[in-house]
Parts: structure tokens; C-alpha cells; sequence
């Protein structure tokens, strides 16, 4: 009896266990077949590879799609086989992901890819990886099912959700079934409202296009749902946009600041007109560049703290020569505005040569350490960091140098000189000393700006000359030798071209920009703040 | 000053210093053209620094290359050639000065050089003045041919149009809605007129094309990527159109991988970038973004392979890439010398009447002709941006184009043809049967 019993038991296994060979056999086959799609070298094929491999339910499917997208899937066009090039180098077979015994074969060629197929690569892999351990993987595929679309990935999706635990993952699984429900058409009415609502929940850029590209067989009450959804997101999204424009108004005109201060400066203390203070920013930049050889070459590591230790070589640099120019140019042509101009212009084209001898014509390269790269979100919006980091460095910038005219005796110094040129040298400051610094000081600035303007422009010979007019433009409309004139009228002209370029395009823009200054110069000559007092006038 | 002069003449050992040092002076200027006639100029006109030495300087290169190479050949005509280089520095009117200096001042038998449509439309009226030939090795806005020029760089039928193609079909995406974004100059402007046209010609409607110019050496391009990202959510797929020329391209490809713009969302197909340009940019977020040209580095032929390797030999640097305006210039040349030996003499007017006809080999594998308009037959790639700054081939056209000097789908422009062979005339109307653009 219990025998009998044993050899029924052991039977059923055995009928079992052959089945269950025969099932995987069967994927395997299967699995097998798609994988040969892969070696026939055309761009269609390679597409029915992808979906067929999707589709096989064979646990490989996942790493061979992921290696297809890294360009680690290869294959031999001979033996018509598929390898997989793992992380480590190794080269294993696809089919059964053991290892090529010996040397793998010599004539391997990565399968290719174009955009139809990387979109295709995408829709699979987000499919696959809706039960990935990791979080993070499952929101991305989440949002790939919702950008496929794909009626497949249904079952997979409910299942998904019903097993969800992490609420962000849930509700992007939730938007991405909406949006496959939306696509199909054996979908009742009802669901797709349901879905509709839950699209304009979401509220962003891709929540629109999706609306807006319904299939033709929807149902009229859909279609006015998913528009009155479309009208309600464009109304938020508009919002948004204006705080997206106010924000790109604010980068633009933190990069304005940063050029015109150090001209403020000079400007309002010695009154000359600085036609090199482009260059100065330009020499800023290169030193960058030449502290990130630098590091490149002896002290790999440092890279991250470039910017960091550029900033204050920088400023020693363009402050120095800063200081030889006034020294030995500028202060020979004292009270003569036009020479000064004149002279200054020439300084600029012998530095902008100089700098051509030295480093060549082409443009450098300047790279970002990795905390300044990459962007964020913030409701509808995208900061980038080079440009949140502009900002803030700019407004540090700008609070040192109030600082330092605030606190300071050199300030008080350079304040008194500004004021009064004639009464100030009576109580005994060393006017001549004063200029030389002050001159170094407005450079020295320049050359942190260029650090700064090194991230986000190409770092050429000609970098000072695309700066120079909008200094001066920022100079004239804020009023010489106040900070805060400086400061308001930077973020004002950036905010102002930044809100005319959706409109009047780039070149428009500044045109416009332009016009408006030279009216408003009209009105008030001294700009917005001007200094007040007897002896300015003269 | 005449009081030093007045000195030095009363001083007899420094009269005699000073006639020796003029007699010097004279004897070695009368002396150096009488060495100069035993060589044949070559000039090369490219920009070396400004917003446009990131693409020129390595034309420059490639020239001073071939010349190498054609002398150890054994010179042209038995005579060695010599390359004159001189820098117009992405200053348009300073290319004309400099063609000028080049034709009159060096007396060079023909000039390589050229890459913006502006400079080359400042440089026309000194070699039609001049008689001089020049040789423009890139891709242009077309609606011109003329009689010293040779085009050995695409018209918009030979890469703007069959980039279009692609990208209205499936394996380009099907795009319904498209944005052209071009540097402002006559370029970009013609070109957006010319795809604007076409566009319309396939039903695509005014609202789905948007249109926006940036000036040479633009670098903030937030709002503009802005809103291609915003035109481009629109529920249908959209593609970019760039005639974005110089190192604005750079800021501008950086916006894009910083606001996350994938090519498998909303492509963008460049005209003006190439390996070149893409040698300084990190590469990895742009993968799958597009360029049309009739060259690319990564085509596998013998004949590619062998001038690559005599490129990195030439320039001792084996990472230096190689671009499709660099095999214009070497199709260019070898016309050039080929229509030299058929000729016999390196004159302007007869090397022009042997140019036409003339076939030399690309570097794809196939042949390119010199035809009446003075354009050139070429095959039309298409690639995608790999990881490593390379492009991937994705299409091609199946034979070679032949360059159309007028565009058919501006009506200005249909009926005219360039014919230098027989009707001797560069805009002749096809309709009118009359030699220059009636009404």
C-alpha cells in the first residue's frame, strides 16, 4: 500500500517535473527564436526580437533587453548566436547566461539601435522591471509604461498595484494604467473617466500631450472630459510658466550682475570707462581652466573642489592685473575720458592676443564638477544647479562687496573718493593709492565672474566680448557708483529679456531691451539710483 | 624726425650702414618672387579663431595635408605647391580683404576656405572681380551658382530635404509637428524658407511649425529649450530642425541634456554639427540625436580607413576625427588637380572650362562628378550620435544625389538651372529660356 502510494507520488512528480521541463523548454524555445531576431543585423527585425523577448516570460528577458540598451548585446552574424557582454567584461552566452568557455569569437558586432528601437527598448524594459526590488526602478518604469502606452502591460500594471506599498511608485503606476486604459478601446466609458481624472491629477507637460493624442474611437463624453481637463492643466501650467520665465529672468540677470560690478566699481570711483573689463573676465576663466589641468594632471581627487579653488586665484590674478594697468596706463590719462577709452580698448585687444598666443584660438574646455550638474523639479518647473549655484554665488558676491564698503576703512576710503574727490584728498586719503586698489578690486571681481560664466559659455578669447555691452547696458540704467543700482538694475533687465524672448525671439529681444534703456535714459540720465550731491555733478 | 634724418646724412659711416642695409633689403625682396615662380600657391581662407574656429581650424589642417601628400606625388605640373594660410577670424568683411590679399598679393591659383554662407557671400564679389576660383566645402542654403565657385558641400537637396524625409518616417519617428532653430544669418534663414516650403507641400499645417533665430556665439539657451520642450508636449511627435552653426551649438546641446530633452522624445537633426563639434561636448545625453551629411567617420571602406589613419599620422594625434566638410575639400582639391593636368595650365578661365565632367573618388566608396552648376554628386547619411562622439549610420540614400543649385519648392526659384558648360550662365530660367531670374 504504501508503496504503491510512493511509486503514485513518485509519478505524479515525475509527470510533474516533466511538464514543468516541458514549459520551460517551450519558453526556451520560444525565447530562443526571439533571440535569433537579434542576429539578422536590419532595424525591423531587431524590433520583433525586442517585443518577442518581452513577451517570452523567460527570466533572462530583463538583462538582455537591459544590455541591448547599454549596447552590451552582441552577436556573431556567422554562428548566428547572441552574447551578452556583462559589467565585468565577461562575455556570456544570452540564450542560457553561462559563460563562454575559452576566448569568445573573434567577429562580434553590437546589435544596433536607432530611435524607433531605443523608444521600443524602453516600453519593454518599463514593462519588465514593474516588480524591481528597487524603488527608484519602478517609478522609471512606471513612467515608461505611461509614455508607451503599451495594452499588454495591463495585467502586469494591476498586479503592480494591487502589490504597491510605496505611495509615489503607487500613484505613478496609477497614472500609467490610466494612460494604457485611455489608449484601449474595449475599455468601458466609465473607466476611461475615471482615468481622465486621474491624468488631470498629475497636471504636467506629458499629462496635455496625452489628452490632446486620444485615439478617434473615444467617446464624445471622454473627449470633453480630457479637454476640460487639458484647459484646467494649461491654465496651472501657465502659472508655472511665468515662474519658470521669472526664474530664468533671475540666472540671466545674476550672470549680469557678476559682469557689471566689478565696472560699477571703477566706474563710479575713478570714472573711467574700463573697455577691458571683458577680458578681465575672460582672464578669469582661462585661470579656471588652468587650475582644472592642473588637477587633472597631478591631483585626480581635488576635481570636485576646481571651482572652489579657482576663485580666489582668480581674483589675485585679474586684481593684480587690474592694478599693474592702472598703475600704468590709466593713470596718465586722468580727466582725458577718450583716451582713456581708446587705451583701454587697445588693452583689450593686446590681452584678448595674448591669451590666443598662450592657449591657442579654439575654445577650451572647462568641465562642471558634479555637484553643478544635472537639474531638479520643483512643481512644473526645472532648476538646474549651475544655474542655482550662479545665483547664489552672485548674491554672495554682492554682499561681501556692500560688506566691504560698509565696513571697511578701504571702503570708507573709496566711498569718500566717489563722493568727493577734491575734499577727500584735504582729509588726507591717498587718492592716487585708492584708484589703484579700486581699479584692482572692480578686476579682481571680473575675474570671479569669470569663474563663474566658465560653467555655462565657452571659454574663447572672445569670451569678454559678448559680456562688455551688457555690463555697460547694466551700469548706465542701475546709476554709477551705488551697489544697489547695480544689483536692481541686473535682475530688472534680466527678468525683462527673459519675459520678451518667448514672444520677440533672442535677437528681438536684447533689441528691444536696448530701446528701452536708451528711453529711459531719456527720462532719468543718471540711471536709477543716482548719486546725489554738489560735487558729482562736476 | 627730420632733425635725426639731417643727422644720420651728415654722419658718413652710418650713410654707408644705412645704404648697405637698403641695398640688402632690395636685393633679398627682388629676390624672393623670382623663387616664388617656381611654385603654385594654394590659398586657404578659414577662420582660426572667433566663434568659428571650432569648425574651420581643422579644414585648414586637412588642406596643408593634401598638399603634403600631392607633393611627395610630385608637385602639379612639375612645379611643388605651396599653401598660404591666412585667418579672416570669423570676421565676414575681413574674409573679403583677405580673399583680396590672397588673389592680388600672393597671386594664389585657386582659394579653399569658406564655411558660413555670409562669408562666402562676402567673398563673391572679389573673385568675380578678380577672376579667382574658390572652393566651398560646405553644406549651404543653395540658390546660387556661380561661375568661380565649385560646391563641393551639400545643397538642401542633398542633406536639409532627405533629413525631412527621414524623419516623417517610421523609422525616424513620424514626426507631425517641427521646430527650426537657426543662427540668424542667410543660411538658416534660406534653408527654414526653403523646409518651411516643402513642410507645407506635405500638408503640414502652420501651427505644427515653430520657427526662432539666435545671433552667432548665442549661450543662453534655457528659454529657448524651454520651449521646444513646450511646443513638443503637444500630443504630437516632434522633431527639431538645427542650423545652429559655430560654438553656440555647444551651450545649446548642454541646455538640452541638462533639461532633459531625450532624442527618443523629440529628435533633433543638426546640419552643422559634426565629430568636430561634438569632441568637446559630453556625449552621453545626447545619444540618438541626429546630423544629415554625405560623410561620416565611422563608414567602414579601405579608402576611409586609409585617410583616417594618414589624418592622425598628419596630426600626430590618433583621437583627431575626421568630418564631411574635410572630404569636400579632398574631393575639391583632387577636381581641382585633375582639371590642372586636363587643362595644362592652372589659369582660372581654363581650369573652369575642364573642371566640368571631371569624377574622383569619395571616401564612401564611390565617385563624385563636377557638374554644369558647378555642384557635385553625392550619397546622403544619416546618423545618430553614439556614446563616443561617433555617429551610427542609420539610412542612407540608395545612389548619389546630384546638388541642385535652386531649390524646386521656392517658386522664385524653380524654374532656374546653373549651366556653366553650354548656356554659360548660373541662373538660367528653364521657362523664359533667358539667362538671369526674370520675373
Amino acid at each position: 500500500m504504501r508503496g504503491l502510494c510512493l511509486y503514485g507520488r513518485l509519478r505524479a512528480l515525475a509527470v510533474a517535473f516533466g511538464l514543468l521541463l516541458a514549459a520551460v523548454a517551450a519558453n526556451a524555445q520560444t525565447f530562443d527564436e526571439a533571440l535569433s531576431g537579434f542576429t539578422a543585423d536590419s532595424f525591423s527585425d531587431t524590433e520583433t526580437a525586442i517585443n518577442a523577448v518581452a513577451r517570452s516570460g523567460s527570466p533572462r528577458a530583463a538583462q538582455v533587453i537591459a544590455a541591448l540598451q547599454d549596447g552590451r548585446l552582441l552577436f556573431d552574424p556567422d554562428a548566428k548566436k547572441v552574447y551578452v557582454k556583462e559589467t565585468d567584461d565577461r562575455i556570456t552566452d544570452a540564450a542560457t547566461g553561462q559563460a563562454v568557455a575559452g576566448a569568445a569569437p573573434a567577429n562580434l558586432q553590437p546589435v544596433r539601435l536607432n530611435n524607433r528601437l531605443r523608444r521600443a527598448v524602453e516600453a519593454a524594459l518599463g514593462a519588465l522591471s514593474l516588480f524591481a526590488e528597487d524603488p527608484g526602478k519602478r517609478f522609471e518604469s512606471a513612467q515608461a509604461v505611461f509614455k508607451s502606452r503599451d495594452a499588454a502591460a495591463l495585467p502586469a500594471l494591476e498586479s503592480a498595484i494591487a502589490k504597491e506599498t510605496d505611495p509615489r511608485v503607487k500613484t505613478a503606476l496609477g497614472e500609467a494604467r490610466a494612460a494604457v486604459v485611455l489608449n484601449m478601446s474595449e475599455t468601458s466609458e466609465a473607466d476611461k473617466l475615471a482615468a481622465v481624472s486621474v491624468i488631470r491629477a498629475r497636471g504636467d507637460q506629458d499629462s496635455v500631450a496625452l489628452l490632446a493624442g486620444l485615439p478617434s474611437d473615444t467617446p464624445p463624453a471622454v473627449t470633453k472630459a480630457a479637454n476640460d481637463a487639458i484647459a484646467s492643466i494649461q491654465n496651472g501650467l501657465a502659472i508655472w510658466n511665468a515662474v519658470q520665465n521669472a526664474w530664468y529672468g533671475l540666472s540671466l540677470g545674476s550672470v549680469l550682475l557678476l559682469a557689471a560690478i566689478g565696472l560699477a566699481i571703477t566706474f563710479g570711483v575713478m570714472g573711467v570707462i574700463n573697455m577691458a573689463h571683458g577680458e578681465m573676465v575672460m582672464i578669469g576663466a582661462y585661470t579656471t581652466f588652468v587650475v582644472q589641468e592642473v588637477i587633472r594632471a597631478y591631483y585626480p581627487g581635488l576635481f570636485g573642489y576646481s571651482i572652489a579653488i579657482a576663485v580666489p586665484l582668480a581674483f589675485a590674478i585679474s586684481g593684480t592685473i587690474g592694478i599693474l594697468v592702472e598703475r600704468c596706463i590709466i593713470k596718465f590719462l586722468y580727466g582725458r575720458p577718450l583716451e582713456t577709452l581708446l587705451a583701454t580698448w587697445g588693452l583689450s585687444l593686446i590681452l584678448q592676443q595674448a591669451v590666443r598666443t598662450a592657449f591657442g584660438p579654439t575654445n577650451r574646455d572647462v568641465g562642471s564638477p558634479s555637484w553643478m550638474s544635472g537639474a531638479f523639479d520643483v512643481g512644473q518647473i526645472n532648476i538646474t544647479y549651475n544655474r542655482l549655484w550662479i545665483i547664489c554665488f552672485s548674491l554672495a558676491v554682492f554682499v561681501g562687496l556692500l560688506a566691504l564698503l560698509r565696513f571697511t576703512r578701504f571702503g570708507l576710503e573709496m566711498r569718500a573718493v566717489t563722493q568727493n574727490r577734491p575734499m577727500a584728498a584735504s582729509m588726507g586719503i591717498r587718492t592716487g593709492r585708492i584708484d589703484a586698489l579700486a581699479f584692482g578690486l572692480g578686476s579682481g571681481i571680473a575675474g570671479i565672474a569669470g569663474v563663474a560664466l566658465s560653467q555655462i559659455d565657452n571659454v574663447s578669447p572672445n569670451l569678454g566680448q559678448g559680456y562688455i555691452i551688457d555690463s555697460f547696458m547694466v551700469v548706465v540704467f542701475g546709476g554709477v557708483g551705488n551697489l544697489w543700482g547695480t544689483l536692481l538694475g541686473a535682475f530688472s533687465l534680466g527678468i525683462a529679456n527673459k519675459f520678451l524672448e518667448p514672444y520677440a525671439g533672442a535677437v528681438l529681444g536684447k533689441i528691444a531691451i536696448l530701446v528701452l534703456i536708451i528711453l529711459f535714459i531719456q527720462k532719468r540720465p543718471r540711471g536709477l539710483f543716482a548719486l546725489r550731491g554738489r560735487a558729482v555733478e562736476a | 624726425m627730420l632733425k635725426t634724418i639731417l643727422a644720420v646724412a651728415q654722419r658718413p659711416n652710418a650713410r654707408r650702414w644705412l645704404a648697405a642695409t637698403a641695398g640688402l633689403a632690395l636685393g633679398l625682396a627682388a629676390a624672393i618672387p623670382a623663387k616664388a615662380q617656381d611654385t603654385i600657391k594654394v590659398g586657404i581662407l578659414h577662420s582660426l579663431s572667433g566663434t568659428m574656429a571650432i569648425s574651420e581650424t581643422t579644414l585648414k589642417d586637412v588642406m596643408l595635408m593634401l598638399i603634403e601628400e600631392q607633393n611627395k606625388k610630385g608637385g602639379l605640373l612639375g612645379k611643388k605647391l605651396e599653401p598660404v594660410v591666412v585667418d579672416p577670424a570669423s570676421n565676414w568683411p575681413l574674409f573679403a580683404e583677405k580673399a583680396r590679399e590672397l588673389i592680388t598679393k600672393d597671386k594664389v591659383a585657386a582659394v579653399f576656405g569658406c564655411w558660413t554662407s555670409v562669408s562666402r557671400k562676402s567673398v563673391l564679389p572679389v573673385f568675380k572681380e578678380l577672376n579667382g576660383l574658390l572652393f566651398y566645402p560646405v553644406q549651404y542654403e543653395g540658390e546660387e551658382s556661380e561661375r568661380n565657385v565649385f560646391y563641393t558641400g551639400a545643397a538642401p537637396n542633398q542633406q536639409a530635404i532627405p533629413a525631412v524625409d527621414y524623419l516623417m518616417s517610421k523609422d525616424g519617428g513620424e514626426a507631425k509637428r517641427w521646430v527650426l532653430a537657426g543662427t540668424d544669418y542667410v543660411y538658416p534663414r534660406t534653408t527654414n524658407k526653403i523646409l518651411e516650403a516643402y513642410l507645407k507641400s506635405k500638408g503640414v499645417k502652420d501651427e505644427d511649425i515653430m520657427i526662432n533665430y539666435t545671433p552667432f556665439g548665442h549661450s543662453d539657451f534655457q528659454t529657448i529649450v524651454a520651449d521646444i520642450k513646450k511646443f513638443g508636449t503637444a500630443g504630437k511627435k516632434t522633431a527639431v530642425v538645427s542650423t545652429i552653426n559655430g560654438d553656440a551649438n555647444v551651450p545649446f546641446y548642454k541646455e538640452l541634456g541638462n533639461q532633459g530633452i531625450k532624442a527618443t522624445d523629440i529628435p533633433v537633426v543638426a546640419f552643422s554639427v559634426g565629430e568636430e563639434e561634438l569632441a568637446g561636448l559630453d556625449t552621453k545625453p545626447l545619444l540618438g540625436h541626429l546630423a544629415a551629411w554625405n560623410y561620416f567617420e565611422s563608414i567602414n571602406t579601405p579608402i576611409n580607413k586609409e585617410f583616417i589613419e594618414k589624418w592622425h599620422a598628419f596630426t600626430k594625434n590618433p583621437k583627431r576625427v575626421t568630418n564631411d566638410p574635410m572630404e569636400a575639400h579632398v574631393i575639391g582639391f583632387a577636381m581641382w588637380v585633375e582639371a590642372v593636368k586636363k587643362a595644362g595650365s592652372t589659369d582660372p578661365d581654363k581650369v573652369i572650362d575642364a573642371i566640368v565632367g571631371i569624377k574622383v573618388p569619395n571616401l564612401t566608396g564611390g565617385t563624385s562628378e563636377m557638374l554644369a552648376n558647378h555642384h557635385i554628386t553625392k550619397p546622403v547619411y544619416i546618423g545618430e550620435v553614439r556614446a563616443d562622439g561617433q555617429f551610427d549610420v542609420v539610412w542612407k540614400t540608395p545612389g548619389l544625389v546630384p546638388g541642385d543649385a535652386w531649390s524646386k519648392y521656392l517658386p522664385e526659384s524653380k524654374d532656374l538651372i546653373g549651366d556653366w558648360k553650354d548656356k554659360k550662365c548660373g541662373n538660367y530660367n528653364t521657362v523664359t529660356k533667358k539667362c538671369g531670374s526674370g520675373a
